[in-house]
């Protein structure tokens, strides 16, 4: 099992003590499935995704990932796991602004100590990114921004890839051509995707299915 | 309305108080910079009068008469109207009393120039005696009160002329001599017709340090308006931003109905009254500031006045003044053009406020050819030459200049630098560095200004320091100067002291060589002459030619005016000798020939030597015995080694107190950074969030925020150094000759430049310490917003 979520509980402070947003989700993911994970506005899907990410701490429950347990890391140890083990897609403001686009794609690759100039090029071409390496983020449309997010975090050759709603901002038809390009990719280098969607295309395109609402997933 | 318009401007400070901080602070801290260097430059001032002071006896011509002075010669002289002052004087316990007349006595004169109220002090009961503790303690009991003056010569008190003849149980009306005001009433009748019988002894000649103090002034004054304009730099980023920040209050104020003139002016009047805020914060800080710093003038002045201490460091009206002058001065150059864009503001403008100094590619082109233009400017009126006007303004093109050229330089650097980067972080440390270079490049042109004063004061303090006390060894090599009063009580001397003491005979005359009036002196043929003589340019043993009688030794300010070089012939009384070396004769108006004694002695048979430079071979007090069995008293006599001891004891005190100049501009230039920094921190996060994202720890991430203000501080640093160096060489070369006549030697301290480097280092590290430490503290949740579907 690449990923095993048991019991996990988050809450946030609220004006009268904390409002609980996890109330013990559990989820297990294998190698090189593909899930969409779908729930309301507010339900807790983002938050999810960072803790499984490592990017926040969770209030109980545990988080298997590759064999390590993420919640007995420190902040180094969390860092890690983001560099090689699991690679996340934002909604939007990935990327890094001092940076141009070829600087951004290899980054995480490098960081994770993967750099392979080959690959870089061969995820920019497959992305339609050839033109636009010498580019810097702020001079990019969204789209292009969420691609080269993408081609930043496969050329990490990750296990798992987070994707949180990485198409929300685009039209449905460059939504879908990135969404295909990236599931295509994901499949091949055999890692699993996990991918938070409003869109019902989007989620049928997957293998499984899972929904979260009031703090738990079904 | 005005009160409504009024609430919602300040409205913005309650919810911006960093920004109010920097502002305010910025303005204070310019100030206190500038009040601090003009109380170092009086501490400067005072240290030098001191010096004068001691040396005061020996600068003013002197009348004397065998077996003294009558008071009626004395009353009748200042009738005719000559500005003359009388002293009495002795020994009472191996301490030389010197009685002075304060009312009458030149300023320069005395433990420091005196005003009206320390006359009182001087004059009443039964008086004090000024004088260092050593001469204090030596002094037999009595009754008159002592102070402690350290800067009063060695071995002297100095009282009022009547607690000196009470001391010495002397007639008061019997004066020893008459001190020569330098300034006289144009006419007035001649010494004979007036007080017959009496003898004028003229001033002791040598190192006239008043002129060569005058150039340390000049220079401390430049470097304390650059000092100023270091704070201004600062100023001018917090104003801009300050403005910039209300520019959509501004458009909503007056989409609402409030006319743009009362909006400009209420802003207008605002600054007005931050600067005076800020100004009597500065005015404060600078006070305590000069407090810190200068305890010895603390000390000097405790001394002095008595239980005033207060006296000098307390408010002057016109120094307070000076300084709110300063803030407001400052704050409005700096507010104008923001001001100016505010009134300019389309209505329909976006209220967005623009990123702050966001300059953009052909922006630094644009800075870039400016500051090259400036540059080239400056170097131009370096070659054309001119006046100290001109030299200024060429000082003026290249500090600006410099700063202008910093953030394209920096820039470039930092390019090349990610280009040849290894790894990932490395490369994203410059390039993330090269995108806050906008932000930052006020705060480190400010950096550069203060570091570039720094080279620059550490240069031509050290570059005077080392030619000051070269200068004074040679001129004051001798142990004991003495005036024998005539010729012929000079050859007695000579006889007497024979083998006692190396007698060194003052021969001069005075007279013009090409137009120029100059100094003609012999140098008698001693081995102290060449160890203590340093020269300029020499040919092949010069002391040899001269004591052959085969060349002569010119000053360089003659060689300068009267167009001459080695080996080329100087045109004296009794043919031509060619020059064999050129001398420093710094702060001498006149021009200076050395020819060898027997040279001298053919030429101007009918000069004969009065006073002598004495090397001592015996004690002092069996020379000063055999000095006195020829009648030669103590007030003919001056202690040179002392005095150089002493005057160099001086000087050191003030070269140190500059050192603290340094320290306080880099701190001001760390302080800008850190505001910078501060200011720029919130739009920090969306920069660094994706990095921390990918992989980094939020420490790291802290870590490399301090490793990039250290990295820009260091280059800042680096281009500094040359930007100092022609600074020095400027005030040293160009200005000081324009001014002075004369060109003070640079030397170089790459010493202090390490010691510098290591302090921007610091600096840049410390500014960068707090927003790195906040950064490295952000949580997590806070770093996620950023990618959270709405901003
Ligand atoms: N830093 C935070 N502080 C306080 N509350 C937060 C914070 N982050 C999220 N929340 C709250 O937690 C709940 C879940 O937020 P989350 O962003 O995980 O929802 P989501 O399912 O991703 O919603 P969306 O589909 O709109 O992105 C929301 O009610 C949100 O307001
Ligand atoms: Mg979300």
């Amino acid at each position: 099992m690449l990923l095993d979520v048991k019991g996990l509980r988050k809450s946030y402070p609220g004006g009268d003590g904390p409002v609980p947003v996890l109330r013990g989700v559990d989820l297990s993911v294998r190698g090189g499935e593909t899930l969409a994970l779908t729930g309301e506005s507010g339900s807790g899907k983002s938050t999810f995704l960072h803790l499984v990410a490592g990017l926040d701490r969770a209030d109980a429950g545990s988080i298997w990932l590759d064999g390590e347990e993420v919640a007995d890391l420190d902040d180094r140890g969390r860092a890690r796991l983001r560099r090689g083990t699991v690679g996340i897609v934002f909604q939007q403001f990935n990327l890094i602004p001092s940076l141009d686009v070829a600087g951004n794609i290899a980054f995480q690759a490098r960081l994770a100590g993967r750099d392979d100039p080959g690959r870089v090029a061969d995820l920019a071409a497959r992305l339609g990114l050839e033109d636009q390496m010498a580019k810097y983020p702020e001079d990019l449309s969204g789209g292009q921004q969420q691609r080269v997010a993408i081609a930043r975090v496969l050329a990490a050759r990750p296990k798992l890839v987070l994707a949180d709603e990485p198409t929300g901002n685009l039209d449905e038809a460059t939504a879908e051509r990135v969404m295909e390009v990236m599931t295509a990719l994901v499949a091949e280098t055999g890692a699993a995707l996990l991918v938070v969607t409003h869109s019902e295309r989007l989620a049928a395109g997957l293998s499984r299915r899972v929904h979260l609402a009031r703090g738990v997933v079904s | 309305m005005r009160r409504q318009i009024a609430r919602a401007l300040w409205s913005h400070w309650r919810r911006a108080p960093l920004l109010l901080f920097t502002l305010v602070a910025g303005l204070a801290l310019a100030t206190a910079l500038w009040s601090g260097v003009q109380a170092i430059n009086a501490e400067a001032r005072a240290s030098y009068d001191a010096a004068a002071a001691t040396l005061g006896e020996g600068r003013f011509d002197q009348l004397v008469r065998e077996g003294g002075i009558a008071r009626a010669d004395y009353v009748a002289l200042r009738r005719a109207g000559w500005q003359v002052s009388p002293v009495i004087e002795g020994r009472l316990g191996g301490v030389r009393i010197v009685g002075l007349d304060p009312l009458t006595a030149p300023g320069g004169i005395g433990p420091v120039a005196m005003d009206e109220s320390d006359l009182a002090a001087f004059l009443s009961g039964d008086g004090a005696v000024y004088g260092a503790q050593a001469a204090l303690d030596a002094l037999p009991p009595g009754p008159a009160e002592r102070v402690l003056a350290p800067d009063v010569a060695p071995g002297t008190v100095l009282t009022d002329i009547a607690v000196a003849a009470g001391l010495l149980g002397r007639d008061p009306a019997v004066i020893d001599r008459l001190i020569v005001a330098e300034v006289q009433p144009r006419i007035v009748p001649p010494l004979d017709e007036v007080a017959p019988g009496l003898t004028r002894r003229t001033a002791q000649g040598g190192a006239d340090i008043g002129r060569l103090t005058d150039s340390f002034h000049l220079n401390l004054t430049a470097f304390g308006l650059l000092a100023f304009a270091v704070g201004i730099f600062i100023v001018h980023g917090a104003i801009g931003l300050a403005f910039e920040e209300r520019r959509p209050l501004v458009r909503t104020l007056r989409a609402l109905g409030a006319p743009l003139s009362t909006v400009v002016w209420m802003m207008g009047l605002e600054l007005l009254a931050l600067a005076l805020i800020a100004g009597a914060l500065g005015l404060a800080l600078g006070f305590a500031l000069a407090g810190a710093l200068l305890p010895d003038v603390a000390a000097t002045l405790r001394g002095l006045y008595g239980a005033e201490v207060a006296g000098s460091l307390s408010l002057r009206p016109g120094w307070a003044l000076a300084a709110l002058g300063i803030s407001v001065g400052g704050a409005a150059l700096a507010g104008a053009s923001a001001l100016w864009r505010i009134a300019r503001m389309p209505l329909l403008a976006a209220g967005r406020p623009r990123a702050w100094a966001r300059g953009g590619a052909r922006g630094l082109a644009l800075q870039a050819v400016a500051g090259a233009l400036l540059l080239a400017v400056a170097g131009g009126i370096v070659l054309v030459g001119g006046g100290l006007g001109a030299g200024f303004a060429a000082l003026g093109a290249l500090l600006v200049g410099g700063a202008l050229l910093l953030p394209p330089l920096l820039d470039r650097a930092l390019a090349l630098g990610a280009r040849t980067a290894r790894g990932p972080v490395a490369g994203w440390l410059w390039a993330d560095g090269r995108q806050q270079l906008p932000g930052l490049s006020l705060a480190l042109m400010a950096l550069l200004l203060a570091m570039a004063a720094n080279v620059g004061v550490s240069t031509m303090v050290g570059s005077f320091r080392s030619t000051f006390t070269a200068f004074l060894d040679q001129r004051l090599f001798a142990d004991l100067y003495v005036d024998a009063g005539d010729g012929d009580r000079g050859a007695a001397l000579e006889a007497a002291l024979a083998g006692r003491a190396t007698v060194l005979p003052v021969l001069i005359v005075t007279g013009e060589v090409s137009g120029v009036p100059v100094e003609i002196q012999a140098a008698r043929d001693v081995p102290a002459f060449a160890a203590n003589w340093r020269f300029l340019s020499a040919g092949p043993d010069p002391w040899g030619a001269l004591a052959s009688g085969r060349g002569a030794f010119v000053s360089e300010q003659l060689a300068r005016r009267a167009g001459l070089s080695l080996g080329e012939a100087v045109d004296l009384p009794g043919g031509a000798l060619p020059v064999v070396a050129i001398h420093a004769d710094y702060g001498n108006p006149a021009g200076q020939v050395i020819l060898g004694e027997a040279a001298f002695r053919a030429r101007f048979p009918e000069v004969s030597a009065e006073r002598f430079g004495l090397l001592l071979d015996a004690p002092e007090a069996e020379i000063r015995a055999a000095l006195a069995d020829l009648g030669i008293d103590d007030s003919a006599i001056t202690d040179q080694a002392a005095l150089k001891a002493f005057s160099l004891g001086v000087f050191e005190r003030t070269f140190s107190v500059t050192g603290a100049l340094n320290v306080l501009t880099l701190a001001v230039a760390g302080f800008a950074m850190l505001m910078s920094l501060l200011t720029l921190a919130a739009m920090r996060l969306p920069q660094v969030a994706p990095v921390w994202a990918s992989g980094l720890t939020r420490v790291q991430l802290g870590r490399m925020e301090l490793a990039r203000t250290a990295l820009l501080a260091g280059f800042t640093a680096l281009a500094a150094l040359p930007l100092g160096l022609a600074l020095a060489w400027m005030l040293l070369a160009v200005v000081n000759v324009a001014a002075f006549g004369w060109r003070l030697p640079m030397m170089l301290f790459p010493g202090d430049w390490a010691r510098l480097f290591a302090l921007a280092l610091l600096a840049g590290a410390l500014a960068s310490a707090w927003p790195a430490w906040r950064l490295a503290r952000t949580p997590p949740a806070q770093l996620l917003k950023v990618f959270a579907n709405e901003r």
